[in-house]
């Protein structure tokens, strides 16, 4: 049986390393442009996980809390009337969701929903000594809340651990009021105060929540808040973060309460990573274009060189069809050696970025790489973009007429 | 001659007609209902004055150009109306050619060059095929110049090597178009030399386009044509 292509496989190569200049040339163009689209993907890739990482690092991905109290109008206006009003809002206050016990468990069944964590939260003071700091005081189920927002690896100082009578505190808090894991403070609500040992610091990521965190145990918040057997909020986290709002609609449907994903919260965030994400998108395409139009041209010219022997190979008994494949193949080996050459060099540039470009506290900005899936997605696109480049030229070299083009 | 094929047509052209830009300003009819019939194992030299027709008769007959009206039969089988691809077919399995530029393909040996039919047609060479393409080029005298480009050989040598390659599938028919035109006389003679050699070997019937009436004279056969039409057509 005869080999798969062997006479065009076979042509097309010689043809390309007689042009060695020419082929290198546009093999190397093509390494530009595929090392230019794997190395902004990765890096898009790797801002927007970092982005999201620091965002979500220390929030839910969807909360659930009880819907805000309105003001119910006296009366409804007489048809034909017009009543003119105007409605105070009502100050909101610190209220449970109903029927959270029940929830849980039920929230917990669903498939998509990885975690639940109860919690009350409210303002407060903590105090030590002469110095006084306002503070987020958060009453959680430590293992819980561990699972939502991953609590224990943010610890930085002491160890995760809430029992009756503890806290964890956010970093810039700890050095506000001199504390460090093992010292006491006194945490203060309208007229609750109560004493608590610190057992662990954390680093939430965000400056202003390290200065506001004060986590207690759920119950000690309950009392602390005025709230006892309630929690203020659920705190969900779901499997693929970029469903949470399809989720928190479904979820919405299904109960009164006021639900809200991380996206609705940080709108404008999403916003940003959207207009990221159409920027990259742009990029990849202006980028495969000019790869396309480069080995189309290229190949163009390589026809025009080549009429000669497309005639004497015609002469010979080759079939349009084979001429035909001869340039696709050409289009193919320049798209995949272009494409193997463009991800060793995206390598390279991601390295020199990881090793050299550092954040004020001297570690990398964030982690970025280059997954096996992308390198090969890119090579995949951009082999396929040879063969689709090389469809008009390989097209006006099978209609050559043969007479023609020995005469010549 | 061989008499015992000479009774069988090899090809047979009847009231071939050849017009370029039909319908055009510019149109120009170059072969006027021409008739010619060659039998296997002939070696039919082809002459007449440029413009004659001469080359537009070959590639009619090398089905590289579709004639305008007439018959065409190759081996007993009518060519006119048969796709491209059919022709193309019939052009690598009974046809082979020797053009006056040698027109081997520069990127590939001589060698490649002479398995370059096998190649296209089973997509490997095989051993067998390539001890046949070592013979040919033996044969030819060029055993020492097998793995040289074309641009490393003579003119005589590239020629030599397009004698092989045009023979080493074993055609009926080669069509050579003024095959020693760019030869000096030494060149021309040896080229010539082996042609002959391989008719006689092989029994392939050889149509020989030249302007040399000394080489013309050396064939067995002479069809003289002017103006599109034949003017003459004897043994020589």
């Amino acid at each position: 049986m005869s080999p798969w292509l062997g006479f065009e496989i076979r042509v097309a190569l010689r043809f390309l390393r007689e042009g060695r200049m020419q082929t290198l040339l546009i093999i190397v163009g093509v390494a530009a442009g595929v090392a230019v689209i794997a190395y902004i993907s990765a890096l898009i890739n790797g801002l927007q996980s970092s982005t999201l990482t620091k965002t979500l690092g220390a929030q839910a991905h969807i909360t659930m809390r009880s819907p805000d109290d309105l003001v119910t109008p006296a009366a409804l206006p007489e048809p034909g009337s017009t009543l003119l009003t105007q409605t105070q809002p009502r100050a909101q206050r610190l209220r449970s969701v109903a029927n959270w016990q029940a929830l849980v468990p039920l929230l917990e069944s669903m498939p998509a929903i990885a975690g639940v964590s109860p919690a009350v939260s409210g303002a407060g003071l903590a105090l030590r000594g002469e110095a006084t700091q306002a503070i987020a005081l958060t009453g959680v189920e430590l293992d819980r809340y561990d699972r939502v927002v991953g609590l224990r690896s943010k610890v930085i100082s002491g160890v995760a651990r809430l029992l009756p009578g503890e806290a964890i505190v956010g970093r810039e808090l700890a050095a506000d009021l001199g504390v460090r894991a093992g010292d006491r403070l006194s945490i203060q609500t309208g007229t609750v105060s109560d004493s608590v040992r610190v057992t662990a610091l954390v680093d939430l990521g965000v400056r202003e929540l390290n200065r506001r965190t004060v986590i207690v145990p759920l119950r000690s918040a309950q009392n602390l808040l005025g709230l006892p057997g309630g929690v203020t909020s659920l705190d969900l986290t779901v499997r693929d973060v970029w469903s949470a709002q399809t989720l928190a609609q479904d979820l919405r449907r299904q109960f009164p309460y006021k639900i809200e994903s991380w996206q609705e919260s940080n709108a404008q965030l999403v916003s940003a990573l959207n207009a990221q994400s159409v920027s990259t998108a742009l990029i990849r395409g202006v980028v495969l274009i000019v790869v396309v139009l480069g080995i189309a041209s290229v190949l163009v010219v390589s026809v025009v060189q080549k009429h000669r022997e497309i005639g004497i190979l015609r002469a010979m008994g080759t079939t349009r069809g084979q001429i035909l494949r001869i340039f696709l193949v050409q289009g193919a080996v320049v798209g995949a050696l272009g494409s193997l050459l463009g991800v060793l060099l995206a390598i390279a540039l991601i390295w020199l970025f990881t090793t050299f470009v550092r954040g004020s506290d001297g570690l990398p900005l964030f982690a970025i790489g280059l997954p096996l899936s992308t390198a090969v997605q890119v090579a995949l696109i951009a082999t396929v973009c040879g063969v689709l480049a090389a469809i008009a030229p390989a097209r006006r070299a099978a209609a050559m007429d043969p007479a023609q083009a020995i005469r010549i | 001659m061989n008499p015992a094929k000479a009774s069988h047509a090899l090809i047979e052209l009847r009231d071939v007609r050849k017009t370029y830009n039909p319908g055009l300003p510019s149109e120009a009819e170059v072969l006027h209902g021409l008739s010619l019939r060659v039998d296997r194992g002939e070696f039919v030299a082809l002459i007449g004055p440029s413009g004659s027709g001469k080359s537009t008769l070959l590639n009619i007959v090398g089905l590289l150009e579709r004639m305008t009206s007439g018959s065409y039969r190759l081996q007993d089988e009518e060519m006119q109306g048969l796709g491209d691809t059919e022709l193309t077919m019939r052009r690598r399995t009974r046809l082979g050619f020797v053009f006056q530029f040698h027109h081997l393909l520069p990127a590939f040996t001589a060698l490649e060059n002479v398995t370059m039919p096998a190649l296209m047609s089973e997509g490997r060479v095989s051993a067998r095929r390539l001890a046949h393409a070592r013979e040919l080029l033996a044969a030819v005298g060029l055993a020492d110049a097998m793995n040289k480009r074309p641009s490393e050989l003579s003119g005589g040598m590239q020629q030599r090597v397009a004698i092989a390659r045009a023979l080493v599938h074993e055609p009926p028919l080669v069509l050579a178009d003024e095959p020693t035109g760019n030869l000096d006389t030494a060149s021309s003679d040896e080229v010539f030399v082996q042609m002959r050699r391989m008719h006689a070997e092989l029994g392939i019937s050889f149509v020989v386009v030249t302007h040399d009436p000394r080489l013309a004279a050396r064939c067995d056969r002479l069809v003289e044509l002017i103006d599109g039409r034949i003017a003459r057509d004897e043994p020589t």
